[in-house]
């Protein structure tokens, strides 16, 4: 596949290998960054600190006091033509409660405004959300904000052109074809369509993340009520060594 | 232990971050400015990655409660320690040891906005490998909070042995931050690109550890390919540049991905010394090579190294002071005689 390097500094290098949400971009990062990870294990590609991978790039950022940017750049050709053994394991698939709209003080408070933009009302927006499995494409920005894909064309909408300077943690969000959930309160630019109650990244935790790329999730509309029983359940939960995995409706494939 | 008396806004734990998890969307963090840190810390014998306190302008306050603390201050500014009865007042860049009961208060940042204490055998637990407080998350530090009032911090008490000073490394001469263009500099018309590089930007009030907003001439993305990117990874020093046209760099704690297209970054050589200013300052930026930029690198690296192997007891520093003080004032006398000869 066709890639092109784009400088982001003397720390780091991205490889592009295309901008969009496509699965064959994502197939050619994940292989990039498995490949590279192998070369790394096997001695390779020293003063590399972390690869990135996002939808459509990925990032490797290194130590200049221990590598050149001739160095990664030689690596990177080296692996991108290197067999490869990709996860082929399908991802282990969640139902997530969502209380839509703004029955909350921090609930969706865009999603009147999004339904209009779109030509719909904010039932069918709800109704249109809440179908939709949808795939955790990366994870990015804050420590566990899932980047999830695809909302169908009819709701698709930029971000809004002044970004918030608050947006409350748990908010379920869209932008463009892409949703969300901020794990964090935190600035951010997209339209916030309702708000789940999980906890998304602990420490604690032993895959600190509660999502990963691969995953799929489905959406459960709850009433406010439910919402604020889950918040006050979870609470304890970001603390313990226990994510909420009873939101996976298939434990079996969980490893 | 080590009391927090007063902490001001932000001040936190930091050590060099917490590399490694930017695929899960966890930042570095770490201290806006290392090489101060490494400074403070060496002037101690911690190791140069130790924790330490970054605080912000409003100040620090810490008092050693049951046993003597050896601190050490990296930055510009000056504290005072204040003991029953008495005041002593020191400039940083040198270690301090308090007494039991006695406070340090260091004062604003006399330039920028960041100032470091180190504490010498200080005690605080890692999360993935770090100390560095990420607040919003709730990482590292004490209890993954930034430091309020009555916050203690465990260190081993002072064993005793001289105060050590370091030369103050040269302070900033303004000269542009260098900065490599890209990843998404073909976002951006020529005019904007030739603007970024030639005018000057201030520091708005909207600077903190996550990112810091610029104020100058509008940049513009060419209309064909938009003001949004399909998100892809950021780094500490992307310069992002959203629908309005003012950019924005991001720091220590900036979001792992983005939306926004990105002019250029800035070098790592140059990042902290941008990351220090303070609201109000103004900055130019210069686009330089790949190679330039890592020959920096190595050449900030060289220049702390140098500082910390002249690391020595502050007498000999104090002389070294007073000789400068004596030789500035023969010159002047010199100049004046010479005028006198005329």
């Amino acid at each position: 596949m066709s890639f092109r390097f784009l400088n982001a500094g003397d720390t780091a290098l991205t490889i592009e290998f295309g901008d969009g949400v496509e699965r064959r971009l994502l197939a050619a990062v994940s292989a990039l960054d498995v490949a590279l990870s192998q070369a790394i294990a096997s001695g390779g590609l020293r003063g590399v600190v972390e690869t990135v991978p996002t939808f459509r790039s990925l990032t490797v950022i290194y130590d200049p006091l221990l590598t050149s940017r001739a160095a990664i750049e030689a690596g990177i050709r080296a692996a991108l033509g290197a067999p490869v053994t990709l996860d082929r394991r399908r991802g282990r698939l969640w139902q997530l409660p969502v209380c839509y709209g703004d029955q909350l003080a921090a609930g969706g408070p865009d999603l009147g405004d999004l339904a209009a933009a779109c030509g719909l009302t904010p039932a069918e927006v709800v109704r249109l959300h809440a179908s939709l499995t949808c795939e955790v494409y990366m994870l990015g920005f804050l420590p566990g904000f899932p980047f999830m894909g695809d909302l169908p064309e009819v709701l698709s909408r930029p971000r809004r052109s002044e970004p918030r300077l608050r947006v409350p943690a748990g908010s379920v969000a869209t932008a463009g074809t892409l949703t969300a959930i901020y794990p964090y309160e935190s600035p951010g630019g997209w339209h916030l369509i309702g708000a789940c109650p999980l906890p998304l990244f602990s420490a604690a935790w032993p895959q600190a993340a509660l999502l990963r790329p691969g995953d799929r999730v489905r959406w459960r509309a709850i009433e406010v009520a439910e919402y604020r029983q889950l918040v006050a359940e979870m609470a304890e939960r970001r603390a313990s060594p226990w994510p909420p995995r009873e939101f996976l409706l298939d434990a079996a494939v969980d490893g | 232990m080590l009391e927090i008396v007063s902490a001001g806004a932000m001040a936190s734990i930091q050590d060099l971050g917490r590399p490694g998890l930017r695929r899960l969307g966890v930042p570095r963090a770490g201290a806006l400015q290392p090489d101060w840190l490494r400074l403070a810390n060496a002037l101690l014998g911690n190791d140069e990655d130790a924790p330490a306190i970054e605080f912000f302008a409003g100040g620090l306050s810490v008092r050693a409660l049951e046993s003597p603390l050896r601190l050490a201050l990296a930055g510009p500014f000056a504290a005072v320690v204040v003991a029953a009865g008495s005041r002593r007042r020191l400039e940083s860049w040198r270690s301090v040891t308090l007494a039991p009961g006695e406070v340090l208060r260091c004062g604003m940042p006399v330039a920028g906005r960041v100032g470091y204490v180190a504490l010498a055998g200080i005690r605080v637990a890692r999360q993935f490998g770090s100390a560095s407080t990420y607040a919003r998350a709730g990482l590292g530090g004490l209890d993954g909070k930034l430091l309020a009032p009555g916050a203690r911090i465990p260190a081993t008490a002072c064993r005793g042995g001289g105060e050590r000073c370091l030369r103050p490394p040269p302070a900033g001469d303004g000269s542009p931050i260098r900065v490599l263009l890209g990843p998404q500099d073909d976002y951006f018309d020529a005019p904007s690109i030739a603007a970024f590089l030639s005018a000057p930007y201030r520091v708005s009030p909207a600077a903190d550890r996550m990112g810091m907003r610029l104020q100058g001439a509008l940049l513009r993305h060419r209309p064909e390919r938009g003001v949004e990117i399909t998100s892809d990874a950021t780094v500490p020093g992307s310069i992002q540049v959203p629908a309005q046209g003012q950019p924005m760099v991001l720091l220590a704690d900036g979001q792992t991905a983005g939306g926004y297209p990105k002019i250029a970054t800035v070098i790592s050589a140059d990042l902290p010394r941008l990351a220090v200013m303070a609201p109000g300052e103004t900055v130019r930026f210069a686009a330089v090579s790949v190679a330039a930029a890592e020959t920096a690198a190595r050449a900030r690296e060289a220049a702390l190294r140098a500082l910390i192997d002249d690391i020595g007891p502050c007498t000999e520093f104090a002389g070294q002071v007073d000789l400068q003080a004596i030789y500035a004032a023969n010159l002047v006398s010199g100049v004046v005689d010479a005028a006198g000869d005329e």
